[in-house]
């Protein structure tokens, strides 16, 4: 008890640190960054209210925060259906990984400002370029690790679905998709990350409410606490997110 | 019952390796009549398990094959269970499940209740009844090797194959698991070829002994006859001259072709 205190103690003054030196750099070296307290006393609104709607681009930071992790979910989900069948075809068979490794190494660093343009070509329409940016940018942790689960699964295991003669489906069913769960889940937990750090740029291009949206609007409209205020946001619900994922894989593995 | 053997007809397998075509084994023959338990034993790397795998059809032979009825085998089939030498059971199911998964493989036109009531009796038989709720992960490797031995028996196969099963074992666990594959085989008999290279265990289990002679290349080199009374036990061979006589035709046998494979090497 008394060492987790020490702990926390320890995490506290570490961001008290990181706040001085934000406010040195304010008030010292860069005039047009926002105190900490400035911001503090520009967001309260938002942080205080947060679940108000005033306007379109005018909400409270959960409130942004909800419409971003929307998109995200579905995004991410997008991602997960399209990447973990296809982890698992590029695990089992030699010929596809030899045929679409290479496309999927090539299109995995594409950045989603480089997608996103794409997409509205593709789409006309802001929300399915988001989505579509999300799933293309998150989906290949998804794919690689599903694939090499599938490439580690233990000899012995497919062995004894050989001996036994387990049809296709039970093959996949008893053995491969138990073996690669972990695989998976990692791979998920990636993904997740991947398709939160898109949603910001998603949302700035295509100007819709959410919190990559409201920090862009707000850098237009010169308002540069908000610019704050959106990124420590963005960066707290990203650490929720992987934090929630973390859990979910570490019970799993202790199944 | 079955009249006719399992014959090993003039079997080669060849693997390709980096370093050139690699001859693991050239030409081995080998007939074995049902309900005989056979052990195969050789030096470890001389291709036994590899012949234990092409019979399994997890393997395919370069040339000859594995006749059973008078068919060719292919592939993997129900009438031939295996034991491995680690247990491999699942380790996301139940011992009852694993167990109960070969059943329905088995088994399929069972109704559910029978297929379980099945499974339970053959984990019962081997004596892992009481840890069939439990994960593979909870159970000692001996209790682990037991259960793999029921899933083996609850297929109710023609053929037993064993592939060094008793070797992760400690000395203890393995004479008692040793003693439950004979009381198992005499309660329902079949054939069986165990791979070993265990000496003392292929002279106390098997009725015939195949020896092999060293990779690459290997073939049969020595068919003995185990000529010891069943039923057998611990004690009583050792007050028996012929085991002893048995033991050290095979002992010289090994050493003489260790000897051998040591002069090629060199």
């Amino acid at each position: 008890m008394k060492s987790r205190l020490v702990a926390m103690s320890y995490s506290l003054v570490g961001v008290l640190l990181v706040c001085g030196v934000w406010a040195l750099l304010s008030s010292v070296v860069a005039p047009d960054l926002p105190s900490p307290l400035k911001t503090w006393e520009e967001s309260r609104l938002y942080i205080l209210s947060p679940w108000e709607k005033r306007g379109e681009m005018d909400q409270g930071i959960l409130r942004m925060a909800a419409y971003s992790l929307v998109r995200v979910a579905k995004g991410f989900l997008l991602a997960i259906m399209i990447g973990a069948p296809l982890g698992f075809l590029l695990g089992s068979s030699p010929v596809f990984h030899r045929m679409f490794d290479p496309t999927i190494q090539v299109l995995r660093p594409i950045s989603p400002l480089a997608w996103l343009p794409l997409g509205l070509i593709l789409f006309r329409q802001s929300e399915p370029a988001a989505l579509f940016t999300i799933a293309l940018c998150s989906m290949w942790p998804t794919v690689i690790n599903t694939a090499s689960g599938v490439r580690s699964i233990p000899q012995d295991y497919l062995n004894v679905a050989r001996v036994l003669r387990l049809s296709r489906w039970k093959k996949f069913t008893n053995v491969w998709l138990p073996a690669t769960l972990p695989y998976l889940f990692t791979g998920f937990r990636l993904s997740l990350g991947i398709a939160w750090l898109v949603i910001v740029a998603a949302e700035m291009l295509t100007g819709t409410p959410g919190v990559g949206g409201f920090l862009w609007q707000e850098y237009n409209s010169l308002i540069y606490s908000h610019i704050l205020l959106c990124i420590l946001t963005i960066g707290i619900v990203g650490f929720v997110l992987d934090r929630l994922m973390g859990m979910a894989e570490a019970r799993l593995r202790s199944v | 019952m079955y009249t006719r053997p399992l014959e090993i007809s003039s079997l080669s397998k060849v693997f390709e390796t980096p370093a050139g075509r690699f001859t693991a084994i050239k030409d081995f023959n080998a007939r074995i009549a049902p309900d005989e338990f056979v052990a195969l034993l050789g030096h470890s790397g001389c291709g036994k398990s590899t012949v234990l795998a092409i019979v399994a059809g997890l393997q395919e032979a370069t040339l000859g094959g594995v006749i059973i009825d008078g068919t060719e085998i292919s592939g993997p089939g129900l009438d031939r269970a295996l034991v491995f030498q680690s247990p491999s059971l699942l380790p996301w199911m139940s011992a009852l499940d694993n167990v109960l998964l070969a059943v329905r493989q088995s088994h399929p036109k069972l109704p559910l209740s029978a297929q379980r009531d099945l499974a339970v009796r053959y984990l019962n038989l081997v004596g892992a009844g009481e840890y069939m709720r439990q994960m593979p992960a909870e159970l000692s490797q001996g209790t682990q090797q037991r259960v793999a031995i029921a899933r083996a028996f609850s297929q109710e196969p023609r053929f037993l194959l064993l592939d060094e099963p008793f070797g992760m074992l400690d000395s203890m666990t393995r004479a008692d698991l040793q003693d439950l594959l004979l009381r198992l085989w005499r309660q329902s008999p079949k054939t069986v070829l165990l791979v070993t290279h265990d000496v003392d265990e292929a002279l106390y289990l098997c009725d015939r002994i195949i020896l092999m002679t060293d990779g690459p290349e290997a073939r049969v080199g020595m068919d003995l006859r185990v000529t010891l009374a069943r039923p057998r036990s611990r004690q009583g061979l050792l007050d028996d001259p012929e085991y002893f006589r048995l033991r050290g035709v095979v002992f010289k046998y090994l050493e003489l072709h260790s000897r051998q494979f040591r002069k090629e090497a060199a």
